[in-house]
């Protein structure tokens, strides 16, 4: 690969067929750094945190009517289909809520001016993931990756890890939302509420400490999961975050529903042992000052920078490379740009071998760049990304989708793209000369024999379909 | 597996796909019928959830509210959600075999280092590249060691040297002929996509017409089955089930899948028809879930869980556990179900009576880092 192809491929998410190649390539790269758009056009009208929660609240309603009517004395055969269709909307409905949000989120990657910083925004949001397999998650998803990824970008680890574990969608993934102290005021009274019980979740707290900041088998234990666990209770969802019927009368006056807050009466009294580190009862700063910690933390700094290395540089990149990036987060207190400056002046991620096997999302997206879409149907987008095996914002696991070849060169995930590519051809527009095509996009130009391959295709379409499945093509 | 081998399974299939049969590969009666699937349940199932130890006077005390009524009685001790129902007529026909107590090496609470130790068959996350499931592949006759992973990519288990397919029913076209075959030539010098395309092309042809289908749990199971079928196709298979971290609202979540793991198993059997007498299937997750219920009505991570091997070639009808108890001075570090078998153990001792392999040899080559805590688990399989 020559270093523009790099640029573009490697650390951009893929050429655009109508882009106008940068003179001195990884200059254009740094410059980025100052033209990166929290907000872009294309997010303009995604919806927002109320239409999240009242979407939610209408299926649960819908959902409460429906079991009513099935389980009453007499229900009318009308009156329980009317039901069943309310529920059935309401569902269309929070499942539109995330179509509309991966549509905004693969329309903005076709159209960004910046396309590695693109690509580290899907990075992070796949280093802080959440899964929409379940219903909540739905409907939330793609904030996350708007409100708590995109706009600290360019700014602090631990400001982005505060926004992440403190935003709804992550506090509902992770069952946050629900978990109650031990010897909160709500803890202590749960015997009042019937049979139902309330109390410690620690799931947030552990993958905090195992998939966010440290990294598994960094030396932290069982009862630092548990303390995490306890400092982080309180911090809920306003409207569904559960106690929703008691809510009246107890709790003091709290924001709109979907909104995330600080419900005192919920939260663990007392200081916290967490590391070896004692932190004071400070109510709603316990956990922010337990996450800061974390965040500046040395084991921190070698998980992330191992992540971000194998990113750029390999599946199993260089420890020299892993090293410096450590380094330039700790000596910089997490400083972003400075990480990403410092994987800019790395050797080892402008290495000619092409280092990585692309993802499907890589792939995907890179091959609508290719043919200078800026918009696609947001339905389309979701269920392209469904069949090739990364649908987004669903990779099953807090954990997130592998970074790995192993993990998605696969027979069969082979012929799915394939087949991915004859359909976007089909419907590519037309007149584009794939051999051109092949130079623009992968700079520096593709192998003999696949250029021979790709000048006896049978039709412009079949060009296209075989210049996306082409080896250098699968490859970054 | 010999490069050999793997081609003259690919040169079959290929025929056959051109002549709309399936391939024919003359294969010694004796080497191709025996069948091996492996589910594997990602997340923690709960095993007391699950096999339930109602004759365990702690049970109650611990989550009442997570014992599902009814279920069938499979012994003194233990009773079967009443989700599994297919499950719990395979245990009434001798064809299903719980172990309780069980678990892999790893005794941390990481899904994802559990999940690797268990694909991997290492003594620790991360120690080995391949998974215990391609290196069984290594110990079997040629022709008994087609494998294939029923999802579009290839788990760590299957993970290995000995090449195997993927395949997962898609709602995308099939590509046509004319394009396959140039992209064929695209692959022709590169070593690693040629490798994956001939697979590919291979397994669609054993797929038959069965792609572009549902995917809910029985038709992956009647796929599955499909795949397992005929000569020349698999006969290793590898299916993954998602959804058992049931931190919170278990009940439901639980049920239903447990549901989805039956019909799986239901439409497996009935797919597999004369051939399930020479199958057996091993349902297993990377660890269990704490003995007592979490506030918000589920549970989190925990150590041993149960393990079913399923099929009409397992001597079955019963649950074998030295039960620990659950009372608090019995559960592992005060919470989690304390193993008392070892899951490795379990499954190699399962695989060589299967295969009729020496069981200290498929132990070291399974598990080669482990000295395994207890021999191979012995009387799993009809003789």
């Amino acid at each position: 690969m020559t270093p523009a192809a790099i640029a573009a491929n490697r650390f951009g998410i893929g050429m655009r067929g109508d882009a106008t190649p940068a003179a001195d390539p990884v200059a254009a790269l740094h410059q980025e750094l100052s033209q990166f758009q929290p907000r872009p056009a294309a997010l303009a009208s995604v919806p927002n945190r109320k239409a999240a929660a009242e979407a939610l609240e209408q299926l649960r309603m819908a959902t409460r009517e429906s079991k009513q009517s099935a389980s009453s004395a007499a229900p009318g055969p009308a009156g329980a289909a009317g039901n069943d269709t309310a529920r059935g909307a309401a569902r269309h409905e929070v499942r539109d809520l995330y179509i509309d949000s991966v549509g905004a989120r693969v329309n903005a990657a076709l159209q960004t001016p910046t396309p590695w910083l693109e690509r580290l925004v899907h990075f992070w949001s796949n280093h802080f993931a959440v899964s929409v397999d379940k219903q909540p998650v739905l409907a939330f998803a793609g904030l996350l990756e708007f409100e708590a990824i995109r706009p600290q970008l360019l700014g602090r680890f631990a400001d982005m890890l505060i926004a992440v574990e403190h935003h709804p969608a992550m506090l509902l993934y992770l069952d946050q939302a629900q978990s109650i102290g031990q010897d909160s005021v709500v803890g202590q009274r749960r015997s009042d509420y019937g049979a139902k019980q309330h109390g410690l979740n620690e799931n947030l707290a552990r993958e905090i400490l195992e998939l966010h900041t440290l990294g598994v088998r960094s030396g932290y234990s069982q009862n630092d999961v548990t303390e995490l666990a306890r400092a982080l209770t309180g911090w809920t969802v306003a409207g569904l975050g559960g106690n929703r019927r008691r809510r009246r009368g107890f709790f003091a006056a709290e924001p709109a529903p979907g909104e995330a807050f600080f419900r005192e009466p919920q939260h663990e009294p007392g200081a916290r042992q967490i590391l070896g580190k004692r932190y004071a009862s400070s109510g709603a700063r316990q956990s922010k000052a337990v996450l800061a910690d974390l965040a500046r933390h040395r084991a921190t700094a070698q998980h992330i920078a191992t992540k971000l290395a194998q990113h750029f540089a390999g599946d199993s990149p260089s420890s020299e490379l892993v090293a410096r990036l450590s380094h330039t987060f700790l000596e910089t207190d997490g400083d972003l740009p400075q990480l990403y400056r410092t994987l800019l002046e790395a050797p080892e991620c402008w290495n000619s071998a092409a280092l990585k096997f692309k993802s499907p999302w890589d792939w995907s997206l890179s091959a609508l760049r290719s043919i200078n879409l800026d918009n696609v149907e947001a339905k389309a987008a979701a269920g392209l990304l469904l069949e090739l095996g990364q649908a987004v914002w669903k990779p099953g696991s807090p954990a997130g989708y592998d970074d790995l070849a192993a993990s998605w060169a696969a027979p069969d995930a082979l012929v799915r793209r394939v087949e991915a590519g004859q359909r976007i051809a089909q419907r590519a527009p037309r007149g584009l000369d794939a051999r051109a095509l092949a130079a623009q996009v992968l700079p520096g130009g593709v192998s003999e024999s696949t250029s021979k391959v790709l000048s006896q295709a049978e039709s412009g379409p079949q060009a296209l379909a075989l210049l996306w499945a082409s080896p250098e093509f699968m490859r970054r | 597996m010999s490069t050999h081998t793997r081609r003259q399974f690919i040169a079959g299939s290929l025929l056959a796909a051109a002549s709309t049969s399936m391939p024919r590969l003359l294969l010694a009666a004796a080497d191709t019928a025996r069948r091996f699937v492996f589910i594997i349940q990602r997340g923690a199932a709960d095993g007391l959830a699950t096999i339930m130890p109602t004759g365990d006077p702690e049970l109650p005390r611990l989550r009442a509210a997570l014992i599902a009524e009814g279920g069938t009685r499979l012994d003194s001790m233990f009773t079967a959600h009443p989700a599994l129902v297919a499950i719990s007529d395979l245990y009434q026909q001798r064809e299903a075999l719980f172990a309780h107590a069980i678990a892999t090496p790893y005794r941390d609470r990481s899904h994802f280092d559990a999940q690797n130790v268990l694909e991997t068959g290492g003594p620790k996350p991360y120690h080995l590249n391949d998974g215990w499931l391609n290196r069984l592949l290594t110990l079997l006759p040629k022709s008994a060691a087609q494998a294939i992973a029923l999802s579009a990519t290839i788990p760590v288990a299957l993970r290995g040297a000995v090449e195997v397919g993927s395949y997962a029913p898609s709602n995308l076209p099939e590509a046509r002929e004319d394009l396959k075959s140039r992209v064929a030539m695209l692959y022709e010098s590169d070593p690693m996509l040629h490798e994956l395309w001939q697979q590919a092309q291979a397994t669609q042809a054993m797929a038959g017409d069965s792609a572009g289908g549902k995917r809910d749990p029985a038709a992956l199971g009647t796929l599955a089955a499909r795949m397992l079928g005929g000569d020349g196709s698999a006969r290793v298979a590898m299916i993954e089930t998602l959804g058992w971290d049931t931190h919170f609202g278990q009940a439901g979540r639980l049920a239903n899948e447990l549901k989805g793991l039956d019909a799986l198993i239901g439409a497996l059997r009935a797919g597999l028809g004369d051939q399930w007498r020479q199958t057996i299937v091993l349902v297993a997750t990377e660890f269990g879930r704490t003995a007592a219920a979490n506030g918000t009505g589920g549970t989190d991570h925990g150590t041993a869980s149960a393990a079913m091997l399923l099929g009409g070639a397992v001597q079955g009808g019963r649950v074998i556990a030295d039960w620990p108890g659950l009372a608090a001075n019995r559960l592992y570090e005060g919470r989690d179900l304390r193993a008392t078998m070892s899951l490795d153990s379990f499954i190699a001792g399962a695989l060589a009576e299967h295969y009729q392999l020496d069981a200290a040899r498929v132990a070291t080559r399974l598990f080669p880092q482990v000295p395994l805590p207890s021999a191979p688990v012995s009387g799993l399989i009809r003789a």
